[in-house]
């Protein structure tokens, strides 16, 4: 094999078009977005970019960003799931009440309410492919049945406390000290360096193209300074949020059970082509039901990170706007509507766009009618590219 | 040798098969024609196991063989190209070839050696796609139909079944795909294709089976017969 063909010739201009116009623009729009929203509320107001007003962000972030996560794995498969809110809410009541009503361990209680979670998904899966009940509809009546049965279990008082000292208020109160920040920034970049590096020698060995070094160093050139960056900005504040970490922690992990599992790649196949998953010999029931299962475990956890923040769970949790934003975040952050396309980083990027409209406008004392006037516009804009990306592919 | 024997399928009021026979010999291009409605589709499904036969059943190397359903017939080296390809658009190249056979490692994708499969594959078949890492959305129709036939050898077949490979291909591709098609034989495997398109019958089989309202009508070899006689046998205006 000779040096032209092991070496990927880059795209000519007319190439690169034709992939931006099949809708690989991969994550540009949004950073594209974030970019406008730093320059726009920097301006509009001094605090907006100090690093109190960011690390704030951060943590308001992770809840609504788990959810986000879940809806992803549904999205994957051209399905939609409208309950994620309300089983949120309602795993987050089961937590706080096995821990302060019933007296559980904190953590068993965690376990219990993530267990009531993946019941749920199993249940809205099983209607989904068994009874062939359109997912919307499924989860439609998910959305108003488990809002009824999170009023049931909350009672008379309506409210649980969750003690402010205890280890689930705790979790959105921990901050990690400057030196395990950078150790776990350098742990992610010497990761991503050294896979890139063996991959590279793996690919080379099995006579396989490679991308130019430049291109791999760039990619991890700009990991390093997002990292650093993030941690930079942070470290001058309280520090980095635990919970941050851990809702990050959860998208690179369900990103490589994407990228390199089987089950990932049916994932996508079931979302690309039912049909052709199905003579493949995939099992499409089973992947939905798991799609299902995640989507409610995940809602269910990110119910519990919410419960964490605010150290109570009320008739309100998981309730009002936290739905829409996570479906939001997710088409945002470049998730398809139709299926197959959109990996998790949409989740953070997606979440990262509303949460800093959101936080902007209340910087800026914007009446929140206005808020959800600007979000919508920008859902709008980011479907109104998700469809024209489709339109471009299937043409 | 794949043979069907006495194949007969009847949906409701309608006699699909009647008493049909086909065999399929390695290094064989055998082409299926008929009009519509002559039951190709419908003897193509019962020997890839996609539905049963009244009566009558496949046989391999003279042994009857039980196919109950397409993943019996994949076993016994039966592969089947689709006339709407079963491809997943969002998945690249390598993706689509092992779709549901992934080469796995502790349950992780062995991406590397996949691909280096694929292009070994697809380089044994002249099959030229500048970026196997795209998406297949963004191939051309000759190049999806040279992938959807490729796939169609990951499992080692013996057999190939294309029901109507070249039907939405221009010149070129179509000429592709058949050039394909010849290679596929010279690796010695046993072809059946249907087609509507009696050039390129005449260009690649080896055979011609006609079937007329469900029955044989007829058997050529392709190199014998005149394009008249095949016609003939399919209008069943010789009769
Ligand atoms: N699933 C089915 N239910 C009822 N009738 C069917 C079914 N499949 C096929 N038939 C009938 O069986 C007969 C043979 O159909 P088949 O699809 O095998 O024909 P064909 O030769 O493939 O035609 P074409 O060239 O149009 O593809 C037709 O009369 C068709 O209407
Ligand atoms: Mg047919």
């Amino acid at each position: 094999m000779n040096a032209a063909t092991v070496t990927r010739k880059p795209y000519t201009p007319k190439e690169a078009v034709e992939r931006l116009r099949h809708g690989d623009l991969g994550a540009w729009p949004v950073v594209g977005a974030l970019v406008a929203i730093a320059v726009v509320f920097g301006t509009l107001n001094e605090h907006f970019l100090s690093p109190e007003n960011l690390t704030n962000l951060a943590l308001q972030m992770a809840a609504t960003g788990t959810i986000s996560l879940g809806i992803i794995m549904v999205l994957l498969l051209g399905e939609i799931d409208l309950s994620a809110g309300s089983v949120s809410g309602l795993c987050a009541v089961v937590m706080a009440i096995l821990s302060v009503r019933q007296g559980w361990n904190p953590i068993l209680a965690i376990v219990v309410a993530l267990a009531a979670g993946a019941l749920v998904g199993l249940l809205h899966g099983v209607m989904f492919t068994r009874l062939r009940m359109p997912s919307f509809v499924v989860t439609l009546a998910g959305l108003i049945g488990w809002q009824g049965l999170l009023l049931y279990l909350l009672g008379e008082g309506g409210i649980v406390n969750l003690p402010f000292d205890g280890f689930v208020a705790k979790l959105s109160d921990t901050w990690l000290p400057s030196w395990l920040a950078w150790t776990i920034v350098a742990l992610l970049v010497l990761a991503s360096g050294g896979s890139s590096l063996v991959n590279r020698r793996l690919r080379l060995a099995a006579e396989l193209p490679v991308p130019p070094v430049w291109w791999a160093a760039v990619k991890i050139g700009g990991l390093t300074v997002v990292l650093a960056g993030a941690v930079l900005v942070m470290s001058a504040d309280r520090g980095v949020p635990l919970l941050l970490v851990i809702f990050g922690t959860l998208v690179v992990a369900f990103d490589l059970v994407l990228r390199h599992t089987a089950f990932g790649r049916w994932m996508y196949a079931v979302g690309g082509n039912v049909e052709a998953a199905r003579r493949a010999g995939i099992s499409v029931t089973r992947i939905r039901v798991l799609a299902f299962v995640l989507s409610s475990t995940l809602a269910a956890f990110g119910g519990i990170l919410s419960a964490s923040r605010l150290s109570a769970v009320n008739q309100g949790s998981g309730g009002s706007d936290i739905l829409l934003m996570a479906i939001a975040a997710a088409v945002i952050g470049g998730t398809s509507l139709f299926g197959g396309r959109g990996r998790t980083y949409a989740a953070l990027l997606g979440i990262l766009v509303i949460q800093s409209i959101t936080n902007g406008m209340f910087l800026l004392s914007v009446d929140s009618s206005v808020r959800y006037m600007v979000t919508a516009a920008v859902l709008a804009l980011a479907v109104a590219i998700d469809s024209l990306a489709r339109r471009g592919s299937t043409t | 040798m794949i043979s069907a024997n006495n194949v007969s399928k009847r949906y409701g009021a309608v006699q699909a098969l009647q008493e049909v026979s086909l065999d399929l010999h390695p290094g064989e291009v055998v082409a299926l024609v008929g009009d519509n409605g002559a039951g190709k589709s419908t003897l193509v499904k019962v020997i890839a196991g996609v539905v049963g036969p009244d009566s009558g059943g496949v046989a391999i190397d003279g042994e009857p063989a039980h196919i109950g359903n397409p993943h019996d017939a994949q076993r016994h080296g039966i592969s089947t190209v689709y006339q709407d390809l079963a491809l997943c658009e969002n998945l690249d190249v390598v993706a689509n070839l092992f779709l549901g056979a992934e080469r796995r490692k502790w349950s992780l994708l062995s991406h590397i050696r996949m691909e280096r499969s694929a292009r070994d594959l697809l380089t044994s078949l002249d099959v030229r796609i500048r970026d196997i890492r795209v998406p297949v959305a963004m191939l051309s129709g000759g190049q999806r139909q040279s992938v959807a036939i490729a796939r169609a050898l990951i499992g080692e077949p013996r057999l190939v079944i294309l029901d109507e490979p070249t039907a939405a291909l221009g010149v070129e591709q179509t000429a592709q795909v058949l050039d394909l098609i010849r290679r596929l034989r010279e690796r010695g495997l046993a072809v059946l294709l249907i087609s509507h398109n009696l050039a390129d019958v005449r260009a690649v089989s080896d055979r011609v089976v006609v079937l007329r309202l469900g029955r044989n009508a007829g058997e050529f070899r392709t190199a014998d017969a005149t394009q008249e006689s095949i016609v003939a046998a399919i209008t069943g205006a010789a009769a």
